[in-house]
């Protein structure tokens, strides 16, 4: 064939939706989960093809990586990614001790318990280093679940959740009110941060979604108009 | 353990109790014996075929061969495909056809199969498939074949992963048959002949140009009315609901449902056609949504087909499937009741589900939304028997002391279902004190719920994080019935408004009065 191009100049991407049931793409996806952890990139779909191939030839599973898809995975919450992995890993594996710490972290972050989450952050931090970007993924993460929660919180409560105080807190804080439309006001207690608005945390704010028809249900009347 | 043991029940119908009696008549099988009626069945179904006379195929399929089967064939095979060969020219492709049907009788019926039975199962749907795949065939099946076909594949290959897993009491020589028969049923090969049948028939690109009026699939049903054949298309359409199945079994609901993707649940579509596939696809659909937590996404759909299945089931009262319709009907309350207690939004239900939920399973959702150590059995127990039988795809590794590794799949999805449910644990107690208040400080509530202030906090963050899934388009979605926000250390609590659905009750009548209007002009007076 004249124009056969050569596997390498194929990216990762594509081919794992041309052919993700392949054992010979086994050794490409696992370089791809190294180079999204050098370059801060992340790819569900890709990993879980991974994922999938060790459990068709558990030999090959390298711990190393799994552990590397997995701290990623963590770092894409609020989404389901760290979950969606383990079901794909076998619960032998998920006993090794670097596994069981990980699950832990995740059940923290799942619980919305900050506290202990950077506790054990901190004691395992050995693991974590590896993965540039875990820290502020997971500081985004916790003010998403702040922003759905609190019109106004509590600067001790954020502390708390974002693992920063004192003179870096004020430095992190001015960058928000200039660019993410905090605004800082008088409490009773303390400082309060007031969050951007949103229906999640304006309840009032929610399009009366009972009344809104979905599109995909007036699709059904379509034959019968026309 | 009595949920371990209710989830390891075999799956063929009335095999399981005919498997030791029929010892004797197997001995008197002779695979070179044809009936008379079996003649005429196999000249016939090969003349329909070649005329491309799909009713009568399908009136031969579905009913004349259930009817040899129970008269002539209880508990043994068909003859041999070498024996009806004359009967049918010798067709090579007939004959695949045969052999398939022939193997999914002996599975029904003669369970459980050897190795090297199954291998030659397997032989023979490689074949099938190839042939398929080679655009050689323009032969026009009925749709309810083509589904069987790909709905026996999966479970085929299901059953022998089950099969292979069951180490400890296998004889040396099936151990010798497993170690022979090794390429048999592997993942890759199950799951690339899926996936290959996907790509060859460009179902995906079908219904995409369908939308915009560019191809006809959905309309015809997926028959080819340009003399050509149905087979391709409909076998990769329906292997979409094939990949999707085997994605659950192996716990990647995410890529599973990606598989499905290109059919749209909205609307009616080659799915909804054979009942079967309509199932399937949806309890597949809800389960994967329910792991994914998208409660209200599994519990929208699952609230559909049980009404559908409501209105229709007695129609199907006489098919060979009604037992499978019945079954799954049963598990998919049990999700139901599973995904309520989860997520409580009984104004998603169709009264006539509700009803028949609360019929079923009333105490044991009561126990669900308590949380206490019965709660878990509760979860246990109905997620047992509603999962899908998860497998193992992995080949057993044969000279380490041998174990029964069969339930390892189900027992880590299991595991971390239950996982997840303890961190929900304590939602419900907050649902039920805020449902009293239209605002409280955190001091208080805390004290009622005998916790300390940070641990209300976490609390709260984590209803809201539990209640808020993200979408595939990476979308934050609420699947909150209720709802509250904090201002520094006061709960608001939000009003919910009773809510009056104008919209569908619209579109419910209109659709009712078309279908009313279509029947009276169906009248003829005389």
């Amino acid at each position: 064939m004249a124009n056969e191009q050569p596997v390498e100049s194929y990216t990762v991407e594509e081919l794992v939706a041309v052919n993700p049931y392949n054992p010979d793409i086994l050794s490409d996806l696992e370089g791809f989960v190294n180079d999204q952890v050098s370059n801060q990139t992340y790819n569900l779909d890709a990993n879980l093809s991974l994922l999938r191939l060790y459990q068709f030839e558990p030999e090959r599973l390298s711990v190393q990586i799994v552990s590397r898809i997995l701290i990623k995975a963590l770092m894409a919450m609020p989404g389901p990614d760290f979950s969606l992995c383990l079901f794909l890993i076998p619960e032998h594996v998920q006993m090794e001790e670097q596994f069981k710490t990980l699950i832990i972290l995740s059940h923290y972050l799942e619980t919305a318990r900050f506290r202990q989450f950077w506790d054990e952050a901190a004691k395992n931090h050995n693991i974590l280093d590896f993965v540039p970007g875990f820290e502020q993924a997971i500081q985004t993460h916790a003010i998403h679940v702040l922003s759905l929660t609190y019109q106004k919180v509590p600067r001790a409560v954020l502390a708390e959740a974002i693992n920063i105080e004192g003179l870096a807190l004020d430095k992190f804080l001015e960058y928000h009110v200039a660019n993410s439309g905090w605004v800082i006001e008088k409490g009773t207690h303390s400082q309060l941060i007031v969050l951007p608005r949103s229906e999640f945390n304006h309840p009032e704010l929610k399009k009366n979604t009972a009344e809104i028809v979905p599109f995909e249900h007036v699709t059904r009347i379509f034959p019968v108009l026309s | 353990m009595a949920a371990a043991a209710s989830y390891d029940r075999e799956d063929g119908g009335g095999g399981g109790g005919g498997g030791g009696a029929q010892r004797g008549s197997r001995d008197a099988y002779d695979p070179n014996y044809v009936p008379d009626s079996v003649k005429t069945f196999v000249t016939h179904l090969y003349r329909h075929i070649r005329d491309k006379n799909v009713y009568e195929i399908h009136q031969m399929y579905e009913g004349g061969f259930q009817r040899l089967s129970d008269r002539l064939f209880r508990d043994a095979p068909w003859p041999s495909a070498e024996a009806v060969a004359p009967y049918c020219d010798g067709d090579h492709v007939f004959l695949l056809l045969y052999r398939e049907l022939w193997y999914r009788h002996a599975y029904a019926r003669l369970s459980p199969l050897t190795a090297s039975h199954r291998a030659e199962s397997w032989a023979n749907y490689c074949d099938l498939f190839s042939v398929v795949l080679h655009g050689v065939v323009n032969m026009q099946l009925p749709n309810q074949w083509l589904w069987d076909m790909v709905d026996e594949f999966v479970y085929q290959f299901q059953s022998f992963c089950q099969y292979r897993a069951k180490l400890k009491s296998k004889t040396e020589d099936e151990l010798q048959q497993l170690k022979q028969f090794d390429t048999a049923w592997n993942v890759y090969g199950v799951l690339n002949y899926l996936q290959a049948l996907v790509e060859k028939s460009m179902i995906a690109q079908i219904l995409e140009r369908e939308k915009e009026g560019l191809e006809q699939f959905t309309a015809t049903d997926g028959y080819d009315y340009e003399g050509g054949s149905n087979v391709l298309k409909v076998l990769g359409y329906y292997s979409m609901i094939g990949l999707l199945r085997i994605h659950c079994l192996l716990g990647d609901y995410h890529t599973g449902l990606k598989c499905l993707a290109p059919i749209d649940l909205n609307q009616q579509g080659v799915y909804t056609i054979v009942i079967g596939s309509h199932i399937s696809t949806i309890y597949h659909y809800g389960f994967a949504n329910l792991m994914m937590r998208r409660y209200v996404d599994a519990i929208r759909e699952f609230n559909k087909i049980l009404l559908y299945i409501v209105k229709y089931k007695q129609y199907h009262q006489k098919s060979p499937q009604y037992d499978q319709i019945l079954k799954k009907n049963e598990q998919m309350y049990a999700l139901l009741a599973i995904c309520l207690s989860l997520c409580p939004q009984h104004s998603l239900i169709d009264e006539n589900v509700s009803t028949q939920l609360k019929e079923k399973y009333n105490d044991k959702m009561t126990k669900m939304q308590r949380f206490d150590d019965e709660s878990y059995a509760a979860y246990d127990e109905l997620f047992s028997y509603a999962c899908p039988k998860f497998i193992t795809p992995s080949p057993p590794v044969l000279d380490q002391p041998l174990t029964n590794y069969n339930q390892d799949a189900y027992r880590l999805q299991l595991k971390l279902f239950l996982y997840e449910v303890k961190q929900q644990q304590l939602l419900s107690g907050i649902r039920n004190y805020l449902k009293l208040y239209s605002t409280i400080t955190i001091a208080k509530l805390a004290q009622y719920m005998e916790v300390d202030e940070a641990t209300l906090r976490s609390i709260l963050m984590t209803y809201k994080h539990k209640m808020h899934a993200v979408d595939n388009n990476g979308k934050i979605v609420s699947s909150t019935d209720f709802d509250f926000y904090i201002k520094e250390d006061v709960i608001h609590v939000a009003e919910s408004k009773p809510i009056k659905r104008h919209g569908d009750y619209f579109l419910r009548q209109i659709l009712k009065f078309e279908e009313m209007i279509g029947e009276l002009e169906k009248v003829q007076f005389d």
